[in-house]
């Protein structure tokens, strides 16, 4: 029987009927740059510092993301404004440092510092990705719709 | 208007007839440029549809950033290796080195100047054109040993050396698959092979007693042009890249070339002994319209999928398994269909010519 099997190649036919079979098969690589897979609400990407309605920034300098930070990638001086309202006067992140994590959108008791769905922020140098609050709030002004979006979507689970 | 005719005739027959000699050498050449160039641009998109069939049936897409549907990534690929900047090691002998993918290449365009690929297509139209192409297509082991050797280095030469024994033992299969077809045929003249097969698909050796052949010449033309699964020369989970490991830029594109001209010529000597050449696979109407080099290359075509699909489906070979199925089993099934043919062709009284 195991002669017959080789003499007719009986293996080798099956695997190239199965080969065929996958040939024609609709195959599942995304094409990348053009096609992108879905992302969760919870998806942490690149940080962003979000403000209110009225354009006023929501960080009240609480240092909370800075103290749990477990790679002490965040830096940030505070001192009150002229109005009389705590701000940061300094709010940075090192990008390289980050781990993505997530604890400082956890710790942040007013949603101010929150991880966005963007993940396409690659730099051509190291100091680009030295993060300041200028940056940060451009992020969020850039990416607010989604943000608002992906917290209202995962709300019902807090 | 005649006589204006009749003029020109005349004018450019004066022409011609003193200089004929070297006028024969320069349109021939201008036709074997021709030939090349035609064959080079057929395999750059060979070398595509093998990585697209290859990438399809692992569910990948395969090259499509190049051109539409990745058509042009071979011209981009060759414009990459010639561009590179080309790596002699130190220790390698220089002129052997850089001689050694030049042979392979020249072989294995060589062997094309006897493959009829129409009726009368063909270069050199001589009698032994079967002897002729195993002749050159043996001595393109040669340019495979040189490369390794010349390289001063491990893995090329145990790459070139499995290569060596690998190509020797599948050449006399093929040998003998070689003599049940000439027996059949009656002649060792290609063309001549191929116009025994005429009139339709049953008359093809492919459908007749001579199958068993064409499935051994299909394993071992895989052997014989290190095609996976016997790309043991080169078995990159061994050897990195056998005896290539030290080639790069342009030295390694003609290997490379070689390589996939090899295979190709291994397609056509597939079609012309065993699927009729250029001839159509039904002699009625609308299939005798297509011009036979058309069918000569569909032909190939469908051969050169085989390869692509084969490579994509059955793993490695290890060493000692590809030796044995070279000299216990091809070896005695192919000596056995030659007396078994010999034998069978007398007794029915069916001896050609």
């Amino acid at each position: 029987m195991q002669f017959l099997r080789t003499i007719f190649m009986i293996d080798f036919l099956r695997g190239f009927w199965l080969g065929l079979k996958y040939l024609v098969r609709p195959k599942p690589t995304l094409n990348y740059p053009f096609e992108k897979g879905a992302l969760s609400p919870r998806f942490r990407g690149e940080h962003a510092l979000r403000r209110y309605a009225n354009g006023e920034e929501r960080c009240i300098a609480c240092k909370l993301c800075e103290a749990i930070c477990p790679a002490q990638a965040i830096t940030i001086e505070a001192e009150p404004r002229d109005d009389g309202s705590r701000r940061t006067t300094r709010y940075d992140i090192d990008m390289t440092k980050c781990i993505y994590c997530g604890f400082c959108q956890e710790a942040c008791p007013v949603d101010a510092i929150v991880e966005g769905p963007n993940f396409e922020f690659a730099t051509e140098s190291r100091e680009e990705l030295f993060y300041d609050k200028d940056k940060l709030l451009a992020n969020g002004d850039r990416w607010e719709r989604e943000i608002a979006k992906n917290l209202e979507l995962d709300a019902p689970y807090r | 208007m005649t006589e204006w005719f009749k003029g020109i005739n005349d004018a450019l027959l004066d022409f011609y007839w003193p200089n004929a000699f070297w006028l024969d050498i320069v349109g021939m050449s201008a036709m074997m440029l021709l030939f090349i160039v035609v064959l080079l641009l057929m395999i750059a998109f060979m070398l595509l549809f093998d990585r697209k069939v290859w990438a399809a049936v692992m569910l990948r897409r395969g090259p499509n950033v190049v051109g539409p549907y990745g058509l042009l990534q071979s011209f981009a690929d060759l414009l990459k290796f010639v561009f590179k900047e080309v790596v002699i090691p130190s220790g390698a002998n220089k002129g052997v080195f850089l001689l050694a993918p030049l042979v392979s290449t020249t072989l294995a365009l060589g062997a094309w100047a006897v493959v009829p690929v129409a009726d009368r297509w063909v270069f050199a139209d001589i009698n032994v054109g079967v002897l002729y192409i195993f002749a050159i297509s043996s001595l393109g082991v040669y340019g495979i040993i040189m490369g390794g050797w010349a390289s001063n280095s491990k893995y090329p030469f145990l790459g070139s050396l499995r290569s060596a024994a690998q190509m020797v033992s599948y050449e006399v299969s093929i040998g003998f698959v070689v003599i049940t077809v000439l027996l059949t045929a009656g002649s060792l003249n290609l063309s001549k092979i191929v116009d025994a097969q005429a009139g339709g698909m049953h008359h093809w050796y492919l459908f007749s007693h001579l199958l068993p052949m064409a499935v051994v010449f299909f394993i071992s033309a895989l052997a014989e042009t290190n095609r996976p699964p016997f790309d043991l020369p080169e078995a990159e989970s061994e050897l990195v890249a056998g005896f290539m490991v030290e080639y790069s830029s342009t030295p390694y594109l003609l290997f490379m070339l070689s390589e996939y001209v090899a295979i190709v010529l291994m397609c056509a000597m597939m079609t012309i002994m065993f699927l009729g050449g250029w001839h159509a696979p039904i002699e009625v109407a609308p299939f005798t319209w297509v011009p036979g080099v058309l069918w000569f290359i569909i032909k190939i075509w469908v051969i050169f999928f085989l390869f692509a699909m084969v490579k994509a489906i059955v793993p490695r070979y290890r060493y000692d398994q590809l030796m044995r199925i070279g000299w216990k089993f091809f070896l005695p099934i192919s000596m056995f269909w030659v007396v078994a043919t010999a034998g069978y062709l007398i007794a029915f009284d069916k001896l050609p010519g």
